[in-house]
């Protein structure tokens, strides 16, 4: 009976704040808006949990670790006494997830135009379901098609971009390798195409239709009003979902793990074969870890976990932004 | 640079819908023609098939011919393209491109047809936004967002973007139906000072617009709901306003229906 008038007050002064009107207090009600507020927090608590669990798995091998976590480019834990720093992994992780993403951005967008704007109806509907199944191929998958279609014919393309943009570091270096990141990066584009384009198509169709006519009314060509109405509207839409699509590259475990061949050490020429990224080093090494072994791969898991939530963040805030100019 | 319409013939349809029947007029150059009628009687659907904007809609599709002077609009030669450049448009509720600034609105149809010279855009865009009404309001601030002008403005601005690319015809689709009562004068006031120099065609809802500012005006009339739009009568503004033809059209100009 208190808790009944308590909650009564409750809606009361809600009403009274948001002019909302009182819940009936039916028992329907009730059981609806603690089951939803109860999904809610079981989020919270889940992310809360996971959180928890990293730092708490983790502090033990942090402790014993005799080498820098953050600048160490070694990975011994299992060594006495045990030496690891995640640098190697960090660089493996943000370069091929970041090459991931600026080969497949243009590629996603120019598939959601198309789709968008120059398909016919039925041509559209089709096209968006097999981009849409692209993602749901496991990606065991794609790391099998990778290591054993990919990789065979990389060497070709490797060599040409060795040879044409050598000059840059990071594609400089004698001989190039198939296991090389790069491969990784490219595997990892074809993962993340299917969320930067899916996005990028509901951005799209919001596009409102006055604008649109606007440019056509003008004497717009598709293409003048695509770059008129299309992409300026677009625009922090599609930075969101580039940098969605950032973030799931580098969570990304197994395609990476069998298409990458582990050399120790950072290497900047990452047409050449070797590199690492957290999750591939996580799948790699956990089976035959020791225990401390194991912490400092949570410790790894730890880090990855913080830059995709950084990531994922900023790509929501920037995709919130663009809905205050609609 | 004023052109005649001759329109003949002229069916338009949204898929299976056959929206507008056998529309023929001639729209002369250097005046305002009104269409009026009931919602739905196809007057904005035959308005867009006069720069074929009517086949952007999917599906729809556009018979019969529409001269401009010597040319047909509809000719598998023509590319509609072209014609949207001669054939200028100003929407019902004002589309400024909303990420663009007032100088760029207007100077986005010029850059479309190559003008590049930064001298020629400034001396275009003073020149459109005066002959919209609007270059004393915002003379100060062309670089601000379009979007920030109260809807009046924005209107304007969108005949002077309309205007800027100096169209043979401008077409208005009910251009004062989202503007309050002194926008709409000023608009009307542009309209009549627009038309020593354009063919305007103008859709209204307001009976007391087109006979403020029409030369002729169009009534357009449905049988019923699922029947195609048809032309009733075209005459002159003062004789379809005192006495027309038809007796629909007295009907609806006296408030009998629709």
């Amino acid at each position: 009976m208190t808790s009944d008038t308590g909650v009564h007050a409750q809606a009361q002064a809600r009403h009274r704040a948001t002019g909302r009107p009182m819940s009936t207090g039916r028992l329907g009600d009730k059981i609806f808006v603690s089951a939803a507020r109860g999904s809610g927090i079981l989020v919270l608590v889940i992310m809360a949990a996971i959180a928890v669990f990293l730092v708490w798995k983790a502090i033990p091998a942090l402790q014993k670790n005799e080498a820098n976590f953050l600048t160490s480019e070694a990975w011994n834990p299992n060594a006495t006494p045990p030496k690891f720093g995640i640098a190697q992994l960090a660089f493996g992780t943000v370069v091929s997830s970041l090459l991931a993403m600026l080969i497949a951005t243009p590629v996603a967008i120019g598939i959601a135009l198309f789709i968008s704007f120059y398909s016919s109806r039925k041509l559209a509907a089709a096209l968006g379901y097999v981009v849409d199944l692209l993602a749901a191929v496991p990606s065991i998958v794609y790391g099998l098609w990778g290591v054993a279609v990919l990789v065979p014919h990389m060497e070709g393309i490797s060599k040409l971009i060795n040879a044409v943009l050598g000059w840059i570091p990071l594609f400089g270096g004698d001989g190039v390798g198939k296991a090389s990141v790069f491969t990784a990066g490219v595997v990892l584009a074809i993962m993340i195409l299917p969320i930067i384009s899916s996005i990028s198509r509901e951005v799209f169709l919001q596009v409102p239709r006055a604008n649109v006519e606007a440019a056509l009314a003008l004497g717009a060509t598709r293409w003048e009003m695509i770059r008129l109405s299309v992409l300026p509207y677009g625009r922090s839409g599609m930075i969101g979902a580039s940098m969605l699509g950032l973030g799931r590259a580098m969570g990304e475990t197994i395609a990476v793990a069998l298409v990458l061949t582990f050399v120790p050490g950072i290497n900047i020429h990452i047409l050449q074969d070797g590199g690492a990224t957290f999750a591939s080093n996580i799948a790699n090494s956990f089976g035959e870890a020791s225990q401390t072994g194991r912490s400092a791969l949570i410790a790894s898991g730890l880090v990855l976990f913080v830059i995709t939530l950084l990531i994922n963040m900023a790509a929501r805030a920037v995709v919130a932004r663009r809905k205050e100019f609609a | 640079m004023a052109k005649r319409i001759e329109v003949s013939g002229l069916h338009a349809y949204y898929g299976g819908v056959h929206a507008i029947e056998d529309i023929s007029m001639t729209i002369e150059p250097r005046s305002v023609t009104a269409f009026i009628g009931p919602s739905g009687c196809g007057k904005s659907t035959f308005l867009r098939t006069l720069n074929r904007m009517h086949e952007v809609i999917p599906g729809a599709r556009v018979e019969g011919k529409v001269m401009l002077d010597d040319e047909d609009l509809y000719d598998s030669s023509v590319d509609p393209v072209a014609v949207r450049r001669t054939v200028g448009m100003v929407f019902q509720r004002p589309n400024p491109f909303p990420t663009m600034s007032i100088y760029d609105n207007v100077a986005a149809g010029l850059k479309l047809n190559g003008v590049r010279k930064k001298a020629r855009l400034d001396e275009i865009v003073e020149e459109s936004l005066q002959g919209a009404n609007l270059w004393n309001e915002v003379k100060d601030r062309l670089g601000k967002p379009g979007a920030g002008l109260s809807g009046g403005q924005q209107q304007r601005l969108c005949i002077a973007r309309a205007i800027a690319v100096q169209p043979q015809v401008l077409l208005m689709d009910e251009p004062c139906s989202a503007l309050d009562p002194i926008s709409t004068l000023a608009i009307e006031d542009l309209i009549g000072k627009l038309k020593n120099l354009y063919t305007i065609v103008i859709v209204t809802h307001n009976m007391q617009q087109a006979a403020r500012v029409s030369d002729k005006t169009a009534f357009f009339n449905i049988a019923g709901t699922g029947q195609p739009g048809k032309l009733i009568e075209i005459d002159d503004t003062s004789k379809i306003f005192t006495n027309p033809e038809q007796k629909a059209t007295e009907d609806y100009i006296t408030g009998r229906f629709g």
